[in-house]
C-alpha cells in the first residue's frame, strides 16, 4: 500500500506492505538507521521515536498507522553535520552511553521529557527512561546526562545578569 | 613512569566513541546493507530432544522470493564441526542439527529469502517430522548412572570431571576445630545485550574472499571460520569497524557465521542473519553459567578459614563450546581476597538438553564469588561473629603482596582493608546497622549485604591448558601499530571489534600521554583481520592492560625513534637528547632543537639526514605478551593466571516487603580499586553497569525451563532485565593501588561490578531473612520465591 509519512519534517511517499512496522519502514525504506531493533515486542525501547512529540515504540506500530502524524527520529533532533543538540552533548559530557545501541532512544525520550518538563527531578528522569533498557551503563550516567541537559537548556536563554 | 603525574591519563576526558552513538550513527551490523544481500531466518526444533525424520522444503521453496532452504546434513557434509575447548570429538557442535536436535529451539534449517519477513514466512512452511526422544535437563540427574544420554556416542553426559588439590587439604580439615557445608546455586542467566547477534557475509569467488561483518567479540574468530569452512584464513576478511551493541562476553556467533559463510558461498550473493529476540534467547547459544556449588570449609574459633573444598557442577547445555572453561578461570582467584591455605576444587561440566552456553562477563568468576562470599557469611553466622570482621581477619594484607594463592597464581597488589575503611568513612557500619534495625522495627525484613570480590584482569587464559593438557597455549597477545604520516599526523590501529568499552579513547589517551600530544589529534583505526596484528580481543578484562600496554610500548618505540633522529640531526649523543611535547632538544642547550615538523621532514623526505640503520618513515608496532604469562601448568595443577587483580567491596542495605516478598535496595555503596584509572568516565560506567547487571542476576534474570524442556523466558516480558527503576543510585568510592605488572599501574575494570553484586545482594537477602530463621542460596532470588519462603517461615512461626 502507498502511504505518506512525515518524518523529521519531510514528507515521504512510500510503498509498504500493510504489515511493515514503522521501525522496519524507517530503517529499510527511509535509511534512518538510528532507531534500533532490540526485542521487537515493545519492552526494551531501543526502537523509540517521537510520534507527534510523544516517545513511542516503532516496533509496535505499523508504518501505515503513522501516516499523517509527524515522526521525529534521532536524525531529526541532530542539529546538523558534526553538531550535537544540548541533550546529545550532555550524553557525551557524562558518558551516558557505552555500546550506543540504546542511546538514540534514550535521547529521544529525554527530548520528550524535557519538552514537557524543563526541570525534572531525579525521580522523574528515572521514571521517564524506565521503559528503555540499557544493559551497559546501569543508568546513572544517563540520568546525569538528562539532568545536565535540563540545567543547560534552562540556562540557555537566561539573561547574563541572572547567570551565575 | 610515575602513575600519578599524568597529562591525559586519569583526567576526566570525553569518550570519543560517544559522538557517533548519540546521533545514531554507530555502524551496527544491522545497519550494513550489502548490494544484492538476502536474508536468513531459522527453523527450530520444538522439542528438547528429537530425531529429525524428514524435512519437506517444497512449500517454502515454492514461495516467490525464497531462494534456498538449507538443512543440517548438507551443511555437515560441507563443513567441519565448530571448534571446542575440550577434546570431545563425540560431542560435535554444528550450526544446524543433523540427525538429532538436542534442545528446544535448536536450529534445524535455514531459509534464505529476499527479505527477513519473507524468510520468516517461508520458515513456517518448512515441514519437519520428528521422533521425540527422552531428555534430561538437570545437571545432577545428568551425572547419574543410567541417565538419558544427550550425546549417545560420547557414552556419558560428563564433559569434564577434574579434581585439583592445592596444599594439605585433608590435614588442614582434620586440624580445624570447626567445619561447615553449604550448597549454593547460580541460576542460568546471561548478559543478553540489547542488540542480538548478527552477521553479514559475502563471498567473492573471483578474489576468493569471504567478507564478514559481525556483532562479534571472540578470540580467533577468523581462524574458526576458516577451519569450519575449510578455506584459508587469508580468504576470510573480518571487518573490525562494526560497532557491537553490547556483548559482555556472549557475542560469539561462530555458528551463525559458519552458516552464513556457507550460504553465501553456495548461493553466490551476500546473506545476512540478524537474530530476532526469540532466536537469540532460545537458539543463539548465548546462555551463561548454571552452576551448583557444594562447599566445605574448615575454620577456627576466630573465624580464620584454613581450608576449602569446592565442587562446581556446571550445566553447559547441549553442546560444548568454550563454556566448560568457565570452570577454569576461577582457579586463578579461587580463594578470592582471602588467605585460605589449601583448596580442593572439583570441576564438573555436564551436557543436558538445554541451550548451549557461551562466555559471560567474568567467565565463571561471578558464580564462584557468590559461593565464596555466601560461605564467608555462614562462617561468621556459625561463630556469631560479625560478617565484616570475619572478612577483615581473613583478607590478605597490603604488606603481604605479591601474594601467591594455593593454586599457583600470584596476586600483584591490593589494599583491601584500606578500601573497606574508605567505604565506611562516610557512613559507619554501625550507623548502617542502625538503619537496618529501624527498617526492621518498621515491619520490613531488612538486611545488610557484604561482598568482596577480585577481578582477575589481563587475560592470561592458561586455564585452557589446565583443563585440557593437549592445549599448550601460553601466549596471549595484543598489538598496536602507530604510523606518523608525511604530514606529521598520527594514526594508531587496534585489531579487534569493541562493544562499548571505549578502546579508541584508550588508545588515544595512552599514546597521547607517552608522546605528549593531544589525544584528540590521534586518529584511531580498526583494520580488517587481514591487515591486523595479533589481538586476543576484549575478553578477560584485558584491554586496558593489553591494548593499553601495546599502545604504550609502541608509542615509546616511536618516541625513541624520533629522539634518535633528532639527536643525530643535532649532532649530539643520544643520551644528551631530550624528547618533550614532540620536540627533541639538547639537554643542556634547549635552544638546540628539532620540532615535530623537522623530525617528520627528516624521516619522510631527508634520508641524507637519517641516522644509519634506521628505516625511513615513522611506523612502529608492538605485539605484547600478557605480563607474568608464558608458563604452562605444573604437574600438580598450579599455574600463574592473569597479571593483575582488581578489588571491589560491596555494601548493600536491602529491605523486603514481608507480605509481597518485593526486595528493594535502599543503599548501595561500593569501593573499587582497579589501579590507575585511565578514563574515569569509562571506569565509572563499567562499574555501574556491572552492578546493574549483577543485581539482575541476583534478583530477576533467569532462563528458566519447564518440566517439558521448554525455555519459559522467551521474551523480555519473561526474562527481566533491570530497568532504571530497579537499579538504585550507587555510590562508588575509588581507591588506587597500582599494579606493578602493567605499564601505567592499571588493572581491569569491566567485570567487577558484576562479579560482586550478586553475592552482596544474596547476602543482604539472607541477612534480611535471618530473623525468620530461613536462608536461601539459589539465584535468582525472585520475588515469587522470596514471597513463598517468607510466607512459609511465618506460618511455621505462627505469625
Amino acid at each position: 500500500m502507498r502511504i505518506e509519512l512525515n518524518v523529521n519534517g519531510t514528507l515521504h511517499e512510500i510503498e509498504v506492505e500493510p504489515r511493515t512496522t514503522l521501525l522496519d519502514c524507517l530503517r529499510d525504506l527511509l535509511d534512518l538507521k538510528g532507531a534500533h531493533a532490540g526485542c521487537e515486542h515493545g519492552v526494551c525501547g531501543a526502537c523509540t521515536v517521537l510520534f507527534d512529540g510523544e516517545a513511542v515504540r516503532s516496533c509496535l506500530m505499523f508504518a501505515a498507522q503513522a501516516a499523517g502524524t509527524p515522526i521525529t527520529t534521532i536524525e531529526g533532533v541532530t542539529p546538523g553535520p558534526g553538531e550535537l543538540s544540548p541533550i546529545q552533548d550532555a550524553f557525551c559530557e557524562t558518558h551516558g552511553t557505552q555500546c550506543g545501541y540504546c542511546t538514540p532512544a534514550m535521547i529521544l525520550v529525554a527530548h520528550a521529557l524535557l519538552a514537557d518538563n524543563p526541570e525534572p527531578t531525579r525521580e522523574e528522569i528515572v521514571e521517564a527512561i524506565s521503559g528503555n533498557i540499557c544493559r551497559c551503563t546501569g543508568y546513572a550516567q544517563i540520568v546525569e546526562a538528562i539532568a545536565l541537559a535540563a540545567e543547560r537548556m534552562r540556562g540557555a536563554n537566561r539573561p547574563r545578569s541572572l547567570s551565575k | 613512569m610515575s602513575a600519578d603525574r599524568h597529562r591525559y591519563v586519569s583526567t576526566d576526558r570525553r569518550v570519543r566513541e560517544d559522538r557517533r552513538f548519540v546521533v545514531g550513527k554507530g555502524q551496527f551490523v544491522a545497519d550494513i546493507d550489502l548490494p544484492h544481500m538476502r536474508h536468513v531466518a531459522l527453523v527450530t526444533c520444538p522439542y528438547p530432544a528429537a530425531r529429525i525424520k524428514t524435512i519437506d522444503k517444497s512449500a517454502a521453496l515454492a514461495m516467490p522470493g525464497v531462494h534456498y532452504v538449507l538443512d543440517g546434513r548438507e551443511l555437515a557434509e560441507a563443513t567441519l564441526p565448530l571448534m571446542t575447548g575440550l577434546d570431545t570429538p563425540n560431542v560435535p557442535r554444528r550450526p544446524l542439527a543433523t540427525d538429532v536436535a538436542r534442545y528446544a529451539g535448536e536450529w534445524v534449517a535455514a531459509v534464505v529469502a529476499d527479505t527477513r519477513a519473507l524468510a520468516e514466512d517461508a520458515a513456517e512452511k518448512v515441514r519437519i517430522t520428528y521422533e521425540k526422544l527422552p531428555f534430561v535437563l538437570d545437571a545432577e540427574q545428568a551425572i547419574q548412572a543410567g541417565a538419558v544420554l544427550v550425546h549417545q556416542a560420547h557414552g556419558s553426559n560428563v564433559l569434564l570431571d577434574k579434581t585439583f588439590v592445592w596444599g594439605e587439604v585433608e590435614k588442614d580439615f582434620a586440624a580445624s576445630p570447626r567445619k561447615l557445608s553449604l550448597r549454593v546455586k547460580w541460576g542460568r542467566s546471561a548478559t543478553v545485550p540489547i542488540e542480538t547477534f548478527g552477521v553479514a557475509a559475502s563471498w567473492d569467488p573471483w578474489r576468493e574472499m569471504l567478507d564478514v561483518y559481525a556483532s562479534i567479540q571472540m578470540p580467533r574468530y577468523a581462524d574458526q571460520i576458516s577451519i569450519a569452512l575449510q578455506i584459508p584464513v587469508t580468504s576470510v576478511r573480518v571487518h573490525h569497524d562494526v560497532d557491537v551493541g553490547g556483548s559482555y562476553g556472549v557475542k560469539r556467533g561462530i555458528k551463525h557465521t559458519v552458516l552464513c559463510g556457507y550460504l553465501t558461498r553456495r548461493l553466490g550473493f551476500p546473506v545476512r542473519l540478524i537474530e530476532d529476540r526469540l532466536e537469540n534467547m532460545r537458539g543463539g547459544d548465548a546462555h551463561g553459567p548454571e552452576r551448583l556449588f557444594d562447599v566445605d570449609v574448615a575454620f577456627d574459633d576466630n573465624g580464620i578459614v584454613r581450608s576449602m573444598k569446592m565442587r562446581a557442577l556446571e550445566n553447559v547445555g547441549a553442546y560444548a563450546g568454550r563454556s566448560p572453561f568457565q570452570l577454569g578461570k576461577p582457579i586463578g582467584a579461587i580463594v578470592g581476597p582471602y588467605k585460605i591455605k589449601s583448596v580442593q576444587y572439583r570441576a564438573v561440566a555436564v551436557v543436558t538438553n538445554k541451550t548451549t552456553q557461551e562466555a559471560v562477563r567474568g567467565f565463571g568468576q561471578g558464580p564462584t564469588n557468590l559461593a565464596l562470599e555466601r560461605t564467608m557469611d555462614e562462617v561468621a553466622n556459625a561463630l556469631g561473629l560479625d560478617r565484616l570482621e570475619i572478612r577483615r581477619r581473613n583478607m590478605i594484607r597490603r604488606e603481604e603482596f605479591p601474594y601467591t594463592i594455593p593454586s599457583g597464581t600470584t596476586y600483584d597488589s591490593g589494599d583491601y582493608h584500606a578500601v573497606i575503611d574508605k567505604v565506611l568513612a562516610n557512613t559507619s557500619y554501625e550507623e548502617l546497622k542502625k538503619e537496618r534495625d529501624r527498617l526492621r522495627a518498621g515491619g520490613k525484613l531488612a538486611g545488610i549485604g557484604i561482598a568482596a570480590c577480585l577481578e582477575p584482569s589481563g587475560g592470561n587464559a592458561t586455564f585452557e591448558a589446565l583443563l585440557n593438557p593437549s592445549i599448550t597455549t601460553s601466549t596471549f597477545m595484543d598489538s598496536c601499530r602507530i604510523n606518523v604520516d608525511g604530514m606529521g599526523t598520527i594514526t594508531a590501529s587496534m585489531h579487534t571489534t569493541s562493544s562499548g568499552q571505549g578502546h579508541e579513547t584508550l588508545l588515544g589517551t595512552v599514546i597521547g600521554e607517552v608522546l605528549q600530544v593531544d589525544p584528540d589529534s590521534i586518529r584511531v583505526t580498526r583494520p580488517d583481520s587481514l591487515n591486523s596484528l595479533p589481538s586476543g580481543t576484549p575478553v578477560g578484562s584485558r584491554m586496558a592492560i593489553m591494548l593499553g600496554g601495546a599502545a604504550f610500548h609502541a608509542a615509546h618505540k616511536l618516541k625513541a625513534k624520533l629522539t634518535a633522529i633528532g639527536a643525530h640531526d643535532l649532532g649530539i649523543l643520544l643520551e644528551r637528547a631530550v624528547y618533550k611535547d614532540g620536540t627533541v632538544s639538547e639537554r643542556d642547550a634547549p635552544q638546540n632543537k628539532r620540532a615535530w615538523g623537522d623530525l617528520v621532514q627528516i624521516a619522510f623526505r631527508n634520508y641524507h639526514r637519517m641516522p644509519d640503520g634506521l628505516e625511513p618513515g615513522l611506523a612502529v608496532s608492538h605485539v605484547m605478551q600478557v605480563p607474568t604469562g608464558g608458563t604452562l601448568p605444573t604437574a600438580d595443577g598450579r599455574v600463574q593466571m592473569y597479571p593483575c587483580f582488581s578489588f571491589e567491596f560491596h555494601l548493600v542495605l536491602l529491605a523486603i516487603d514481608p507480605d509481597l516478598g518485593t526486595p528493594e535496595i535502599m543503599r548501595y555503596r561500593v569501593g573499587h580499586d582497579c589501579g590507575t584509572v585511565i578514563n574515569p568516565k569509562i571506569v565509572r560506567g563499567m562499574t555501574m553497569g556491572g552492578i546493574a547487571h549483577g543485581i539482575g542476576a541476583a534478583l530477576y534474570e533467569e532462563f528458566a525451563y519447564d518440566g517439558e524442556g521448554q525455555l519459559m523466558a522467551q521474551s523480555f516480558m519473561d526474562y527481566l532485565l533491570p530497568s532504571s527503576l530497579e537499579v538504585p543510585a550507587v555510590e562508588i568510592i575509588q581507591h588506587v593501588t597500582h599494579s606493578p605488572n602493567t605499564v601505567l599501574g592499571q588493572k581491569g575494570s569491566g567485570e567487577s561490578g558484576y562479579l560482586g553484586a550478586p553475592a552482596a545482594v544474596a547476602n543482604a537477602v539472607n541477612d534480611a531473612l535471618k530473623p525468620l530463621g530461613v536462608s536461601i542460596n539459589t539465584l535468582p532470588l525472585k520475588l515469587s520465591k522470596l514471597g513463598d519462603l517468607i510466607a512459609e517461615a511465618r506460618d511455621k512461626k505462627g505469625n
